[in-house]
């Protein structure tokens, strides 16, 4: 069991790094749209500190959704996901490992990168670490509840819109709490509350999104 | 690696409100190798998934042995005896040959790399080994999949069109293989365009007049 | 345990034959309920002492909200039924009280948003319940969009199946951290559903409406399954006969 999760990690790992333009992609989008407001709203500190968490957050929703959607296309048409499917390890626990695989190199990067926007969008810096501990805590739910709506669209040709109508609704308790959290922390208020809350929703989805990312699959490769 | 034997009681299998065949019912022993025929659309690949579990069947039973393949204890252990390679060959264009068969196999059981050599030698691979797929012709990556007939050991095999792509010779090769398999006691079901006829002991299923 | 009745409920034609004479009541009973409630409370009852007349839009705003969120918990229900027992027949259930359900979400929408403009002098406020309705319309339309986007009935219909019960485990969250974010976000003005204690003159009609709606739910879900199985099943006797005599 050890052993397939990290064969399947390696194979994942191996198949990013390929094509290292597939990771890039979804952080130059989740820059752009960021730096997009500025120059929608106009460079005013005080403004664009105000609007700092929400545009992140909603920038870190596009950028993982955008990635989402190739997540099991490529596996489901060459016949990769048949094989998966039949072999008698658990689904669900390889999806978990291939999810968190997304995370890393989707995720945890927009992690590493959100100060240096924070900065961009006027955050003071005592709000930094809030803001990365929300996104550390939330993304991994995005990508969870994503990888929900990708399994289920996986053999329909032109799914990302469809995708981004299933799981965007399911995404708003993360934004809620994520971007609470750092106006809670602007406002000089305690955080733990939020990061509580955040921390349990990834529990929550770290055990039951695997199994419906599996269920929708099985219907998928069915078709 | 002896099968034990296979018994299609009334299958029935539907594809958007169209029945493609009804009350299918036939038995395999250990040590055959079925061709499953038919025009297209007559659902020889839709029998091959239902077989392979990968589709669900509107009506009827699979036992292999004494239990059913589509629940409980029955389909753990067709997990483990049965082999299926589809149309699309789940070879990765971005991985080396080796890397996807050391994948592959790992779904089952993990090989060593001085096998997975061996076994694209035998499909007339050799050096290939890490060459990205992407580099490689289509009937090149058919063969690839195809190695993991010499690597894996399930008695059955379920192949869908496993000749696509591949040269006379490598047929040749691999119906050797296929015989083989079967005369160790394992069972073949496949459907191929190729004529199977000079095999001794074929066994032929025509699914356009069974509809 | 008998479950021959579980299997029977499973058949298409034992459904439309039990449903045909349900039908009638369910019609009769909605027909009464809506009639009596409408005309009570739009005639009847006593106005409201803060709002006057305009609060009579309850009568149509709180049913049809109370429909819309029943009506996503029947969804998840029928998916679980369809996935476990394979039972087609939610699958129908699911795929026609879908639209039904957006329907209703999008009333209660408007209805609050005509209600918004005496009340708050605007017709539309980010509150906490009409924030959650909204959230629900688009998760109507996700099931409802999924269910097309896929042309295999059956995987359509087990896609669709999964969608609402994932969904369904969110509901409560959703609800939770949009009420959250409504208490953070706007100090507590005037609360359009928490009242003071309403006289019986008032709530009295309010249930005959709301059980009203819920006739006329069923009567529609009933209307919309039975033709999807006629649909469905036109290859059989029984279905020819029973369409024949309908024409």
């Amino acid at each position: 069991m050890r052993q397939i999760v990290w064969l399947l990690f390696c194979r994942e790992w191996r198949l990013a790094w390929r094509r290292p333009g597939d990771l890039l992609n979804p952080l130059v989008f989740f820059a752009i749209v960021v730096s997009l407001f500025p120059l929608a709203v106009g460079p005013e500190p005080g403004m664009l500190r105000t609007m700092a968490p929400g545009v992140i957050w909603v920038a870190a929703l596009l950028a993982t959704l955008l990635s989402l959607d190739g997540m099991f296309r490529s596996d489901h048409e060459d016949g990769s996901l048949e094989q998966w499917v039949l072999s008698p390890h658990p689904l669900s626990l390889m999806v978990l490992v291939k999810v968190l695989h997304h995370w890393l190199v989707c995720g945890l990067a927009m992690v590493i990168l959100a100060p240096l926007f924070g900065l961009m969008l006027a955050l003071p810096v005592s709000v930094l670490p809030v803001l990365c501990l929300s996104l550390l805590l939330g993304t991994p739910v995005l990508s969870l509840l994503g990888a929900v709506g990708a399994a289920l669209t996986v053999g329909l040709k032109g799914g990302g819109v469809l995708l981004a109508l299933l799981i965007l609704p399911l995404y708003i308790p993360v934004l809620i709490l994520g971007t609470g959290a750092i106006e809670a922390s602007l406002q000089g208020m305690p955080v733990a509350g939020y990061a509580l809350w955040l921390g349990c929703l990834a529990v929550l989805s770290l055990s039951l999104a695997p199994v419906a990312i599996a269920a929708g699959l099985r219907i998928g490769v069915s078709e | 690696m002896k099968s034990l034997p296979i018994e299609i009681h009334k299958l029935t299998c539907e594809r958007d409100q169209r029945e493609l065949f009804s009350d299918l019912s036939f038995s395999l022993q250990g040590g055959q190798v079925l061709q499953v025929a038919g025009p297209n659309g007559s659902g020889k690949t839709s029998l091959l998934r239902i077989l392979a579990g990968l589709l669900p069947a509107v009506g009827g039973d699979v036992r292999y042995g004494d239990a059913s393949v589509f629940a409980g204890g029955g389909r753990e252990q067709w997990r483990h005896s049965r082999l299926f390679i589809g149309h699309a060959p789940a070879v990765k264009a971005n991985l080396t040959a080796e890397e996807n068969l050391s994948w592959l196999c790992a779904l089952s059981e993990p090989v060593d790399r001085q096998r997975i050599s061996d076994a694209l030698g035998q499909v007339g691979l050799r050096g290939f080994e890490d060459v990205p797929c992407h580099t490689l012709s289509a009937g090149q990556q058919r063969r690839v999949a195809l190695a993991r007939l010499y690597l894996e050991a399930h008695p059955v095999w379920i192949l869908d069109e496993p000749f696509t792509a591949v040269d006379k010779a490598g047929v040749a090769a691999l119906e050797k293989h296929v015989l083989d398999h079967a005369e160790q006691g394992g069972t073949v079901i496949l459907t191929t365009h190729h004529s199977l006829d000079h095999i001794d002991g074929l066994r032929r299923l025509d699914l356009g007049q069974v509809a | 345990m008998n479950w021959s009745f579980f299997h029977k409920l499973g058949s298409p034609k034992w459904f439309f034959d039990i449903s045909g004479r349900w039908l009638p009541w369910f019609t009769g009973a909605g027909v009464l309920l809506l009639l009596a409630g409408s005309v009570w409370g739009l005639f009847f009852a006593p106005q409201d002492y803060q709002q006057g007349n305009s609060f009579r839009i309850i009568y149509i705003h709180v049913p049809a909200a109370f429909v819309a969120q029943s009506c996503y918990i029947m969804l998840a229900v029928a998916g679980i039924v369809g996935l476990v027992w394979r039972m087609k027949l939610a699958h129908v259930a699911l795929k026609c009280a879908a639209p039904i359900g957006a329907w209703m979400t999008f009333v209660a929408l408007v209805t609050g948003a005509i209600w918004g403009k005496p009340t708050w002098g605007t017709y539309w406020v980010w509150d906490a319940r009409l924030t959650s309705m909204l959230i629900l319309l688009f998760l109507y339309f996700g099931i409802i969009a999924l269910g097309q986007a896929i042309s295999n009935r059956e995987t359509s219909a087990k896609a669709t199946a999964v969608l609402a019960i994932v969904g369904v485990v969110n509901i409560p969250i959703i609800k939770y951290s949009v009420d959250w974010w409504n208490t953070l976000h706007q100090p507590a003005t005037f609360k359009i559903t928490e009242k003071p204690a309403m006289p019986v003159e008032m709530w009295l009609p309010l249930l005959l409406m709301v059980l009203g709606f819920y006739a006329l739910f069923t009567v529609s879900l009933l209307m919309r399954m039975r033709v999807e199985i006629l649909r469905r099943e036109n290859r059989t006797r029984w279905a020819r006969e029973a369409l024949e005599k309908m024409l």
